[in-house]
C-alpha cells in the first residue's frame, strides 16, 4: 500500500469554553451505545458458541463487563481525542467539545468502569476473561486512540483487533481458554474493520483531513482507498465461512454467511468500479448489518446444533 | 441586583436539576450493584459457576 507523508499528531485545538453541569445523558453518551451493542452483541455470540456451560448470570455478568470495558474504553477515548472531535461535524456535538463536561470529569469516570468491569470480570467469571478484557481496553486506549490513530493510516488495521476481542472474551468466559473458533471469530471482526471504516472514511475524507486524522483516503487517496475496500472484502469471504469450512459450525451459519460474503464483496466492486459516495455509503451501512447478521448466524447455529463442533450454552 | 439575582436563578436551579439526577443515577448504579454482588456470591456458594 503506497503510503505518503503522515500528517503530525497536534492537540492545538482550544479547550472548550468553561464546561457548565453535565447531565447523566451526557455520561452516557461517554460510552458509545451504538458502539457497545454490536461489541455486546459479538461477546454473547462468543458466549453462546462456546463449548460448555455458565450460569446464567454469571454469563449477564460476564457481558455487562464487556459492555461496560467498551463504554469505558469509548469515554477514555472521548477525553484523548476532545481536539479532534471539536473540528469533525459528526463529533462535536461530543459532551467535552460541547463544552457540557469537563475533560477530567470523562477520564475519571472511563477509568472507574475500566477498574471496575476488569475487577469484576475477574473475580465473578474467570481471570482469563478479564485479562482478555484489560487488553482490549488497554489495545483501544493507548494502541489505538493515543498510538496509532493520529500517526497512521494502519491505525484500523491495527487497532480493530480491539474490537474483534469481545467474542473471544465471551468464548473464555465460558470455557476458562481460548480455542480455534474464537481465533476465527476474533480474524472475522479484525478483517471487515478496514473495509467498513474505509466506506465511511471515503465520504468523510474532508472531516478526517480537516481534524489531520491520517485515514486512508486522506493519506492515500480515494483510489487506493477503494482498492484496499475490496482487497480486504475478497480476504474476508473465506474467513467468514472458516467456521462452516473448519467443521466449527453447521449450515444454519454457514449458508447465510457465505451469501453475506458475496454481497459484501459485490459491495466492495462497486465501489471498486463506480467509485461513488452512495457506494460507499451503502456499503458502509451494508457491513454494520453484515456484522450483526453474522453473528445472529452463529447464535442460531449453536442455538439450534447447526452441526458444527462449537457446543451449546 | 434583584434583577440579575432573579435572572440567575433558573439557571442556577437547573445546575441543581442535573446534580440531582446524577445522584439518583448513582443510587441506582450503587444498589444495582450491590444487589448483583449479593447474587453473584449466591450463584459462587451454590457451586454453579
Amino acid at each position: 500500500m503506497s503510503q505518503t507523508a503522515i500528517p503530525i499528531r497536534t492537540r492545538t485545538a482550544p479547550e472548550p469554553a468553561a464546561a457548565v453541569d453535565s447531565s447523566v445523558a451526557d455520561f452516557v453518551e461517554l460510552l458509545k451505545p451504538r458502539v457497545m451493542s454490536l461489541v455486546v452483541f459479538t461477546g454473547l455470540a462468543g458466549l453462546i458458541a462456546a463449548p460448555g456451560s455458565l450460569h446464567p448470570v454469571l454469563a449477564a455478568v460476564a457481558l455487562l463487563c464487556i459492555a461496560v470495558g467498551a463504554g469505558a474504553s469509548g469515554a477514555i477515548n472521548m477525553w484523548y481525542d476532545r481536539d479532534i472531535d471539536a473540528r469533525m461535524a459528526r463529533t462535536r456535538n461530543r459532551p467535552i467539545p460541547a463544552g457540557r463536561m469537563e475533560p477530567g470529569a470523562a477520564l475519571g469516570f472511563g477509568v472507574m468502569l475500566a477498574v471496575g468491569s476488569v475487577a469484576m470480570m475477574g473475580l465473578a467469571v474467570n481471570w482469563l476473561a478479564s485479562a482478555l478484557l484489560a487488553l482490549t481496553i488497554g489495545f483501544y486506549v493507548f494502541v489505538y486512540t493515543v498510538w496509532l490513530k493520529r500517526r497512521t493510516p494502519q491505525n484500523i488495521v491495527i487497532g480493530g483487533a480491539a474490537g474483534a476481542f469481545p467474542p473471544m472474551i465471551g468464548w473464555a468466559a465460558v470455557t476458562g481458554e481460548v480455542g480455534p473458533m474464537a481465533a476465527v471469530l476474533f480474524a472475522i471482526i479484525f478483517l471487515w474493520t478496514p473495509p467498513h471504516f474505509w466506506a465511511l472514511s471515503l465520504y468523510k475524507a474532508d472531516e478526517y483531513a480537516k481534524a489531520r486524522v491520517p485515514m486512508l483516503p486522506v493519506v492515500a487517496g480515494k483510489a487506493e482507498t477503494r482498492r484496499q475496500i475490496l482487497l480486504y472484502a475478497l480476504v474476508l469471504m473465506p474467513v467468514t465461512v472458516a467456521p462452516w469450512a473448519l467443521g466449527y459450525a453447521g449450515p444454519v451459519y454457514g449458508a447465510p454467511a457465505a451469501v453475506l460474503a458475496l454481497l459484501f464483496v459485490i459491495g466492495a466492486v462497486r465501489v471498486w468500479r463506480e467509485g461513488s459516495e452512495a457506494a460507499a455509503r451503502m456499503l458502509f451501512a451494508f457491513s454494520i448489518f453484515h456484522l450483526f447478521a453474522l453473528f445472529a448466524a452463529v447464535i442460531a447455529d449453536a442455538l439450534l446444533g447447526g452441526g458444527g463442533r462449537g457446543g451449546a450454552w | 441586583m434583584a434583577a440579575e439575582g432573579n435572572a440567575r436563578r433558573p439557571a442556577r436551579s437547573e445546575v441543581h436539576r442535573r446534580q440531582r439526577e446524577k445522584n439518583i443515577a448513582l443510587l441506582v448504579v450503587l444498589a444495582t450493584l450491590a444487589a448483583l454482588f449479593y447474587v453473584i456470591t449466591i450463584v459462587k456458594m451454590g457451586g454453579a459457576g
